[in-house]
């Protein structure tokens, strides 16, 4: 039990509010790798910091994290709980990065499990956790099953058959080095061949994203200056027939009141109550409220007035969305044009009045997070943090190849890093049988006395 | 009690159990069909390979003969792999299959406690579950406190050519007919295998202008560590290289139904290994290859018989003549030996300890063939073992266990009682997943230390041990202390990027490009075995470092024991499939468990809880 592990505590795509716990022996080291608040790795015991999650200097979240150092814990190890306020990306941007620097993913029930090793909870509760594992396999086997019918794990699948032949190329070659008519796998061959695979794997990661979307949602905010008709939009959006709209008990912080669907894109919309305040507010506060939210969203819907020039607030909300998803909402398009409209990215002319174009919105979004393409019937997409996490390993060990490849490495030495990545991939299938390289192997080359 | 222990068979397996045993003081008696036969070499007239070659070499540093008796038998050597990396190198040697086993029996004849016996051995004796000793097919006992059975490829053994079943041993030696049977009814899962060779041709029927040489290496090499045999590096005898033609393939295919695998025999219940395919399979089952290499190689240079390596063949002997005269260079060969399949019984090797003892009969140990194995140093290996450990039993020591991350042997012991067989067992150096760590040049490090604590390795050649250890320490001190500067960069920058700084040996050594050689004018003298293994260290420390931590990790698992005694049947959330594994192999420890296919994860998680519970 050495390793620490993380995982996300509460559940996801429900509340706004989001526990990432992480526990283990290096549990502070590696939160202090990603957390702004110096102050937190020599601070005392059961104390709450507040900070940003950082990622290369880039700022992910802006979060409160506990403290509890062993033994009066859950699991009687050190324990630190992440309280983020992110969306879902956010959420798992964040799990994703502990798992990169250090941490395990938690098996289910993992905590309860050290819980109990560590002595912390009794045999009783102990069993409970037992069926808990074991209820949880065949659940987990079902998913594994979804997965590997998916078109992307038959994707990785193939990747890994690919790399399988590779290695048992070199294997053959390292077991029958007398047979001369076998062709010798080099390191230059390997090389060429990682690319491809690196360009895959980029791909997959990106359609990841994309699936997470599809399945949990965006968390949006309707976001303008007052009287651009946020409210207006707000209700053409949730009136829709075709829309569902669910009300959800807001949390400490913030909440999502509304999901919409468009489309069959999933929006949920966070501060529908400030929306309709704010257009009775002065406009200093409105704006100020404006800027606080667009921290915490995926996506923002910035409404401007197709009937009035720009005025400087709606060019400071601009500035804001410069590294933001956004799309521009130009509402009013059935009055008389008076917006110089030609600085506006990803622009939608819509009438919520005539309850005119509103789908143009769903299209949109589409477009900016690049689901075009993507038949909603045929959902089957790697999702994830863990199997993220395993990817960028994968990513990490073909570069440990190049480097290897650059300095001449001999190639059972590049073989070591080449099946590192084919156990990962095996991790994400499910498959790391070594007896089906010798398979392939038998069954590609012949070889024998 | 006649003996203290009793050795069945005295192969390769048989010999190294024989002479570990005596050699460890204890009364020892050796069985075999035919005392002119000992360590016989029924196939290949070769000894090591890929990962074999490191076998032995890991047999030499325990203490055992393999080595040792192969470098008195040379024909040619090459150290394979050597334009790869250090972790792949092996050597190959040409033995002599005439002196090799003269050479062996001189051994076994020579050293006390022993005692050779010919006759074939049809039961154990036992009582109260443990053994007592041995009967033999003519009504004679032998009492003793321990046996080991290693009976190779004879029980129950037939040989198969086209049509045709004979019940017969290698080379016509009488099959052990009743053992096998025995052992059934006392519980032991018998399995059975098959194997094969090729056919044996007249040295001077051959025309070698049609083949291509293939001579030893011209670097001086032994398996040994210590005993190092001169040999004359120009008067190695070579071997030839052809390929198969379209002809061959033709003749192979037209007749297929012929061949005792391919319908000539119905009966065949062996299964035969995959590595070692006939020509039957390669060119059935590699239709569009269209030609395979063949290796002619001497057998000995007492005798005229040349075998064909990759031409194994269960075809009648007139098919066969046709397919040899077919071939490159053999158009008027002269057959001196035919090829055959050969069918044995074996047992299902789950059914054994790590120690090789039986889970099923105390003090009964097997070794090498009967444990669904193939070839010389596999057997050679867990022979030793098994001697070891049965003498270390007797003198109520723990057994020796090797583990995946400091040998071969290891692997391939907890691969044989761990995952089982499908087909004959051979090493392959993917089997092991730490072989960084498990060198040809590193085996005497890695186990000498266990063969001087069991007592077959000599004061003498420990304290050579202990020298070279000292020499490697000093050598990466010294490497570490001497610095360069960027006055140095007038010699340093033929071969490498200009120093900055100064730099020690040690991180200049790090650079791909740089060989300790090139370097040798800063620091002493060093021998070049000390040279060559301190450079593989520094150069690949990354790699090796990788390989260390993952080599921990198992080792964790390892170290948590699960006890002899455990209920499966108890734990009740078990997955099914696996509780019928955990059963079947009953590992010894968490880190076994997770190795058996079936095993997952979680369900050593639930086994983990439970001996928790238990311990409280």
């Amino acid at each position: 039990m050495d390793t620490t592990i993380a995982a996300i505590s509460t559940a996801q795509g429900i509340g706004a509010i989001s526990i990432i716990r992480v526990s283990g022996k290096d549990a502070f080291k590696i939160v202090s790798k990603i957390f702004s608040n110096k102050n937190f790795k020599d601070a005392p015991s059961h104390t709450i910091h507040y900070g940003y999650i950082v990622d290369n200097g880039e700022k992910i979240d802006e979060v409160l994290v506990t403290k509890m150092c062993s033994p009066k814990t859950f699991t009687t190890e050190d324990i630190a709980e992440i309280n983020a306020h992110g969306g879902i990306t956010t959420t798992n941007k964040i799990l994703e990065l502990l798992l990169t620097n250090g941490c395990e993913l938690a098996t289910p029930g993992e905590f309860t499990k050290r819980a109990f090793l560590n002595g912390r909870i009794d045999l009783t509760e102990a069993e409970g956790i037992m069926d808990l594992i074991n209820s949880k396999t065949p659940e987990a086997r079902e998913m594994a099953l979804n997965q590997v019918q998916g078109k992307v794990s038959n994707l990785i699948t193939d990747l890994r058959d690919d790399l399988a032949s590779i290695i048992a190329n070199i294997e053959v070659n390292i077991d029958y080095p007398e047979y001369e008519d076998i062709e010798e796998m080099t390191t230059l061959k390997i090389k060429e061949k990682l690319g491809l695979l690196k360009t895959k794997i980029n791909k997959i990661l990106k359609q990841s994203n994309t699936g997470e979307i599809l399945k949990t949602g965006i968390k949006t905010a309707i976001i303008g200056r007052p009287n651009v008709g946020k409210s207006s939009i707000l209700n053409c959006l949730v009136g829709e027939e075709k829309a569902i709209v669910t009300s959800i008990q807001g949390t400490t912080r913030d909440s999502i009141e509304a999901s919409v669907v468009i489309d069959n894109i999933i929006l949920n919309l966070i501060d529908t109550a400030g929306i309709r305040e704010t257009e009775d507010l002065v406009e200093s506060i409105g704006a100020k409220k404006s800027l606080k939210i667009i921290d915490e969203v995926d996506l923002v819907l910035f409404v401007v007035n197709y009937n009035e020039k720009l005025t400087l607030e709606d060019k400071k909300i601009l500035a804001k969305l410069q590294d933001k998803n956004y799309i521009t909402i130009v509402n009013k398009a059935d009055l008389e044009k008076h917006i110089d409209d030609e600085n506006l990215k990803n622009k939608v002319y819509v009438s919520a009045l005539k309850d005119e174009n509103i789908e143009g919105i769903g299209e949109k979004v589409k477009e900016l997070f690049n689901l075009e393409q993507i038949e909603t019937s045929d959902l089957t997409y790697l999702t994830g943090a863990r199997n993220k996490a395993i990817l960028n390993k994968v990513l990490k060990s073909i570069s440990d190849v190049e480097t290897g490849v650059k300095n001449n490495y001999p190639i059972d030495m590049i073989e070591i890093d080449l099946r590192n990545i084919w156990n990962l991939l095996g991790e994400i299938t499910g498959e790391t049988y070594d007896e089906e390289l010798l398979d392939q192997l038998f069954s590609r080359f012949c070889v024998g006395k | 009690m006649d003996y203290e222990i009793i050795v069945v068979g005295a192969g390769h397996a048989g010999c190294e159990a024989a002479l570990g045993a005596s050699r460890k003081g204890h009364k020892t008696l050796l069985i075999t069909g035919n005392i002119n036969n000992v360590a016989d070499m029924p196939c290949n007239p070769s000894i090591g390979g890929s990962a074999k070659g490191i076998v032995v070499r890991e047999i030499d540093a325990l203490g055992g003969e393999m080595g040792r008796n192969a470098d008195k038998s040379l024909l040619q050597i090459k150290m394979l792999n050597g334009s790869k990396g250090p972790a792949v190198r092996a050597l190959r040697a040409q033995a002599d299959k005439i002196t090799y086993p003269k050479n062996m029996l001189k051994t076994l004849k020579e050293t006390v406690n022993l005692t050779l016996y010919e006759g074939l051995v049809a039961d154990i004796l036992t009582e109260n579950n443990k053994v007592k000793g041995v009967s033999l097919e003519d009504g004679t006992m032998f009492t003793s406190e321990i046996v080991i059975l290693t009976t190779g490829t004879y029980l129950n053994s037939d040989i198969l050519v086209g049509s045709t079943r004979r019940r017969e041993g290698p080379h016509e030696e009488r099959p052990s007919n009743k053992l096998s049977d025995n052992l059934a009814k006392k519980g032991f899962p018998i399995i059975r295998l098959k194997t094969g060779t090729p056919p044996r041709i007249a040295k001077d029927s051959i025309n070698y202008s049609e083949t291509k040489l293939e001579p030893g290496d011209d670097k001086y090499y032994t398996f040994s560590f210590d005993n190092k045999i001169y040999y004359d590096i120009d008067k190695q005898e070579p071997c030839y290289l052809i390929y198969t033609t379209k002809e061959t393939h033709k003749i192979i295919l037209d007749n297929l139904n012929k061949s005792s695998m391919y319908g000539g025999l119905n009966d065949i219940k062996g299964i035969g290994p995959r590595y070692c395919p006939s020509i039957e399979d390669k060119v059935t089952r590699f239709r569009d290859k269209e030609r395979h290499q063949l290796f002619l190689e001497p057998e000995s240079l007492y005798y005229d018989d040349i075998y064909i390596q990759g031409f194994s063949s269960s075809m009648p002997y007139d098919v066969q003549e046709k397919m040899v005269h077919s071939l490159p260079g053999l158009k008027n060969a002269k057959i001196l030996k035919y090829a055959y399949a050969i069918e044995y019984d074996a047992i299902y090797p789950t059914c054994m300890k790590a120690s090789l003892e039986s889970k099923i009969l105390e003090n009964l140990y097997t070794a090498g063939q009967i444990n669904g194995t193939s070839g010389y140093e596999e057997a050679a290996g867990q022979g030793l073992i098994a001697g070891i450990n049965a003498s270390l039993k007797l003198e109520g020591k723990e057994p020796l266990i090797l583990k995946r991350n400091e040998s071969y042997i290891g692997v391939l012991i907890d691969d044989l009682i761990t995952k089982g067989i499908k087909d004959p067992y051979r090493l392959l150096t993917s089997r092991a997943e730490y072989r960084l760590l498990l060198r040809s040049d590193n085996a005497d490090l890695r186990l000498r230390e266990y063969g001087y604590k069991v007592g077959l390795v000599s004061e003498e050649d420990y304290q050579k041990l202990l020298r070279k250890k000292e020499e490697i320490n000093k050598l990466i001190r010294e490497l570490k202390t001497v610095k360069l500067t960027p006055k140095d960069n007038a010699y340093l920058e033929k071969v490498t990027v200009p120093l900055k700084d100064g730099i020690s040996l040690y991180n200049l050594l790090k650079r791909p490009e740089i060989d300790i050689n090139y370097l040798k004018k800063y620091f002493s003298n060093y021998e070049e075995e000390i040279l060559s293994i301190v450079n593989t260290e520094i150069k690949y420390e990354g790699y090796i470092k990788k390989a260390t931590l993952e080599a921990e990790k198992m080792l964790e698992m390892e170290s948590k024991k699960i006890p002899e005694d455990i209920d499966y049947d108890k734990i009740h959330n078990l997955a099914s499939e696996a509780k019928e594994k955990l059963k079947e192999v009953r590992p010894t420890s968490l880190g076994q468990a997770l190795r058996i296919s079936g095993v997952n994860p979680a369900d050593v998680s639930i086994l983990m809880i439970y001996l928790k519970k238990e311990h409280k």
